[in-house]
């Protein structure tokens, strides 16, 4: 029998073999795959999520400009049971047709995330009360709270940005795997920079489901929960009066106000005009306006204070003296003859008539072009230099270092950098240090290849204000600050050149071209720009400062195809600084501010 | 266990032994299957309390089998035999239908399925058969013979319309190799598999030009040996022959139920919310468990009902997901003991009968062990065939209990035994 005996061992042996395939398999499954565990998870888990309210947005004398209120969201979570669900029960909850139900399940399948999908946004309070109360027989379905935005001032639209649903792009980038599909997430400005401030922390609780989808008890008793944490409030550098304000003054203009707390960096109020108001953004808004605006040709949604660059005409002025002086190119005393213009052969530069042979203060004060023709040929063409392009360079490192021609680093992300072109753009242009001054002259006078934000000439005006050094412009106050707020940045200028270019900005207020926009008991410093602008009228510029000693405020602003800066530009400079300042006081010019307020500003030429 | 002296030996403790061990763990994961609670509380209208009659009356059962003649189960051996086929022919006509298999008798609430004790006649009347002294395996007729008492039942099982219980009798092969069937037999079988799937896979049209090609590449270099060529042809006949067959019994013989869910287990149809949501669910649980399991009651799918039949015939996905892998390994690693300590018992006996309806009682549990476990984890497909000693249910655990008592009560007796039937 030994034949068969060998058979009985062949038999052991096969089995021993089978079993261990068996053990084989389960150690694939259970120990190397983790993908099981995933999918269990997936089906028999639940997480239902509390959200936090978001932090409050306030200005910076803590008045509170943006809350909350709650918004509901009926969602539906996946894998769906058809065999457990009563259409006809459910379709009489939801006041839908059966047709409507299929098709927004199918839609929320395909659009589903982590096994959760959208069944209805936005439910009404009505809808909210009634499918609430009947929602138990449906365990498959749940409400979810979130929060959505209201204003008490409705302002500031362009700073403040909004907050929506998170796109599926969002949801990709979101490597921390923080969002779920139809949460809310900042989408621009305030609320997009400071989203992981003001959204808080969710709080998640883990619950056990069966193959229906109906919960069961906490899964692990709660070990793996976490507890929801509210949003901080944000406490922002707007003065609500003047931003308030400075929207009225622009109603009916395009163009753009900044204001910035010179000794901070703090913005006090960022103007763009048209505009929209941040509650047409809201989320329940949202929807019927957002197309609408962003189809407007308009362009409201365009932030022009940062977005929009210009040349900066005359107000370029104050950096060409600066430089100048700093380079001792020329004294406080220095004169250069001017009859009624720079004259170099054929070219040209023309001029206001004033009395000739003025000095830098005098220049100011009367915005002489012909004085910084030749300041220009004075700093550039200096003995040291070999080249165009070292003298060039000195003197665009002066810009480059006051904040120009660059993004300076707000925080909001619509800022344009500009242009302050580098040397090589005009060695492309002119060959090799083949090109002088004269190439390049209306660059002195804030023309040419020049363009600059709204937010980088009131950057300049700070600058100026703080006599030769600024903060990085932004909107956050109060503690925590992020050090490049409060990092100093010199521009190499001493401060002593300051007084004689400030007591030219000085006297534009008193005897120059802003003299008739002055205000009795405030020292404003002033100056006036007229940009020229190939598409049409001139752009009306200015940039002040206020007082003159200890400055509160620095602005500037832009009004686009509305002519010379002293008539639209000035007086609304003026007017801001006078609110800031006097703050509830009536203002001592009623006309001028009325003028202001009612006038519209079209010029058909701008839309070419 | 007490030492029962019969005779001169004694019921063999080690398989008793792993038999309680089997039976504990396989409640064990009934009652969390169940919804059984941490705080245990005996309610009989639950499955686990069934269970616990179940378990109650199979021991009863097994013990009987102690206090009935030895001989009596080999005397009367075809007579069991002929009741279990007749119970099985009737119940083709008078038992109710479950899951679209008429293989239940229903008597009030108390319900039978005699394909689980036919195994029990099987046994028996092949060991009869195999062990009787003018059996000789070498003749044709007694090839017949034997074939007849394997095919029976699994025709009869096939008309109820369950065929995955009828497969189990197959496993009876293991018997007869054992006992000087020729391993070619086996290896026939096995190729009749692997031609059978690569027809699935293939298609028949495919397999034959395949054959054909490989024939007439093998007449290209042997073409002079002509005795050689011959069986070439006649061996690529054959296949393309058989194949055809299988292609047919697919397509006309197989009910789409059937069809569908071989497609689903060779791969060839993916199919997770229909057919293969069992398996789909089962592997989850399974895969979902880790190396040391979620903990006893602490499984997520378990609890959530997520595994159809979980506590019948899936109920190794409980013991996969709340054990992990270490649980899963020690639950084979025992049944692995059991049948080691079978085939020992089997080889110790001087009775050839006693010998034969060991091997028979080792191939029926080995079957059922692999099958079932291997379903689980999409290693083979779906038939519906319970867990020895684990999954829910009476009949299964009476009848595995029966199968493997009688071993005990022959074993324990087999110093009486004279070797006259070698």
């Amino acid at each position: 029998m030994t034949h068969n005996q060998n058979r009985s061992t062949i038999i052991r042996i096969a089995i021993v073999f089978f079993a261990l395939i068996l053990i084989s398999k389960l150690f694939y499954l259970q120990v190397i795959s983790d993908k099981y565990a995933e999918k269990a998870a997936s089906l028999s888990i639940r997480a239902v999520i509390e959200f936090p309210d978001r932090g409050l947005i306030t200005d910076r004398n803590n008045e509170i400009i943006v809350f909350n209120e709650d918004a509901h969201d009926l969602v539906v979570h996946f894998p769906f049971n058809k065999k457990e669900f009563d259409l006809d029960e459910f379709c009489r909850l939801v006041r839908f047709s059966k047709n409507e139900v299929e098709e927004r399940l199918a839609n929320a399948r395909s659009s589903r995330y982590n096994g959760k999908g959208l069944f209805i946004k936005n439910l009404s309070a009505t809808e909210f009360a009634r499918i609430q109360e009947g929602l138990f027989q449906f365990p498959q379905f749940s409400i979810e709270s979130r929060s959505d935005r209201k204003y008490k001032h409705n302002i500031a639209a362009h700073t403040l940005g909004y907050v929506a649903e998170i796109s599926r792009r969002e949801l990709e980038r979101d490597k921390k795997e923080y969002y779920d599909i139809g949460e809310n997430i900042g989408k621009s400005g305030l609320e997009r920079h400071y989203e992981e401030l003001l959204r808080g922390v969710k709080g998640k609780k883990y619950y056990l489901k069966d193959n229906t989808g109906k919960l069961k008890e906490r899964y692990e008793n709660g070990k793996n929960d976490t507890k929801a944490a509210v949003g901080k409030q944000l406490m922002t550098s707007l003065d609500v009066l003047i931003q308030e304000y400075g929207e009225k003054l622009m109603a009916g203009k395009t163009g753009s106000v900044v204001a910035i707390e010179p000794s901070t960096g703090e913005i006090l109020a960022m103007v763009t005009s048209p505009g929209y108001k941040p509650d047409m953004f809201a989320i329940k808004n949202l929807g019927k306006n957002y197309s609408k605006l962003a189809s407007d040709p308009e362009k409201p949604l365009l932030n022009r204070a940062t977005s929009s660059v210009y040349p900066p005409g005359s107000t370029f002025k104050v950096a060409m003296a600066l430089i100048a002086l700093q380079e001792e190119v020329i004294t406080p005393n220095t004169r250069f003859s001017c009859s009624n213009g720079f004259h170099l052969g054929g070219l040209t530069v023309r001029c206001h008539s004033h009395a000739s042979m003025p000095n830098v203060q005098y220049s100011i004060q009367t915005s002489c072009n012909a004085f910084y023709c030749n300041a220009y040929r004075e700093i550039l063409h200096q003995d040291k230099f070999k080249t165009i392009e070292e003298g060039y360079n000195n003197w665009r490192g002066y810009l480059v270092r006051m904040g120009l021609g660059s993004t300076l680093g707000t925080d909001i992300s619509s800022e344009k950098p500009g242009n302050v072109p580098n040397a090589a753009y005009f060695h492309r242009i002119h060959g090799e240090n083949k090109w002088n001054y004269a190439r390049i002259i209306s660059m002195s006078i804030g023309q040419g290849e020049l363009l600059l934000s709204p937010m980088q000439m009131a950057n300049m005006s700070a600058m100026v204000a703080n006599r030769g050094y600024y903060y990085t412009p932004h909107f956050i106050r109060g503690e925590n600050i992020p050090n490049d707020f409060t990092e100093k940045h010199e521009t190499g200028i001493d401060a002593k050149h300051f007084t004689t270019v400030i007591d030219g900005m000085r006297a534009v207020m008193t005897n120059g071209t802003g003299a008739y926009v002055q205000i009795p008991g405030i020292e404003i410093c002033g100056k006036t720009g007229t940009a020229q602008n190939p598409h049409g009228e001139n752009h009306s510029i200015f940039i002040a400062f206020a007082p003159k000693d200890n400055p509160k405020i620095a602005i500037a602003t832009v009004v686009e195809n509305a002519g010379y800066g002293a008539t639209w530009a000035a007086p609304i400079c003026t007017l801001m600084i006078e609110k800031y300042i006097n703050r509830d006081s009536v203002s001592q010019r009623p006309a001028l501010e009325n003028k202001m307020f009612t006038s519209a500003i079209t010029d058909k030429t701008k839309h070419e | 266990m007490s030492e029962k002296i019969y005779g001169q030996s004694r019921v063999d403790g080690i398989t008793l032994l792993l038999y309680f061990v089997l039976v504990i763990f396989g409640f064990l994961a009934i009652y969390s299957s169940s919804h059984g609670t941490e705080q245990f509380h005996l309610d009989f209208s639950t499955q686990y309390g069934k269970q616990i009659i179940w378990i109650a009356v199979s021991v009863v059962v097994g013990a009987a089998l102690f206090l009935i003649d030895v001989r009596f189960f080999e005397v009367f051996s075809y007579a069991f035999f002929g009741f279990w086929m007749l119970l099985l022919f009737l119940v083709i006509f008078f038992g109710v239908e479950v899951n679209g298999a008429r293989s239940w008798f229903a008597i009030g609430s108390f319900r039978l399925q005699p394909a689980e004790f036919a195994k029990f006649g099987v046994a028996l009347a092949l060991s009869r058969y195999v062990s009787d002294i003018d059996t000789d395996m070498k003749s044709l007729r007694y090839q017949l013979i034997t074939a007849a008492i394997i095919m029976t039942p699994i025709a009869l099982i096939v008309l109820q319309g369950d065929a995955g219980s009828g497969l189990v009798f197959f496993s009876f092969i293991l018997v007869l190799y054992r006992e000087g069937l020729s391993g070619n037999v086996l290896i026939l079988g096995i190729a009749a598999v692997i031609i059978a799937v690569l027809t699935f896979n293939f298609g028949f049209v495919v397999l034959v030009a395949a054959l054909v090609i490989l024939a007439g590449i093998i007449t290209a270099f042997i073409y002079t040996n002509t005795s050689m060529l011959k069986w070439v042809w006649i061996l690529a006949l054959t296949c393309i022959g058989y194949s055809k067959g299988v292609d047919f019994a697919f397509n006309h013989l197989l009910q789409e139920h059937q069809q569908k869910r071989i497609l689903v287990m060779l791969g060839l149809l993916d199919d997770p919310q229909g057919l293969g949501y069992n398996v789909n669910q089962s592997k989850i649980a399974i895969g979902s468990g880790g190396f040391w399991g979620k903990g006893y009651l602490q499984g997520t799918q378990t609890k959530g009902d997520f595994v159809p039949e979980q506590h019948t015939d899936f109920i190794f996905t409980s013991i996969g997901e709340e054990f992990g892998w270490v649980g899963s390994t020690v639950v084979i690693v025992v049944f692995v003991l059991l049948f080691m300590r079978i085939s020992m018992l089997a080889e110790r006996q001087r009775s050839k009968f006693s010998r034969v309806y060991a091997y028979c009682v080792l191939s029926v549990l080995f079957f059922h062990f692999l099958i079932n476990i291997a379903m689980t984890i999409n290693l083979a497909p779906v038939i519906g065939i319970p867990l020895p000693f684990f999954s829910y249910g009476g009949s299964s655990l009476i009848s595995f209990t029966a199968l493997l008592f009688l071993l005990l009560r022959l074993d324990a007796n087999r110093e009486n035994e004279l070797d006259s039937y070698y």
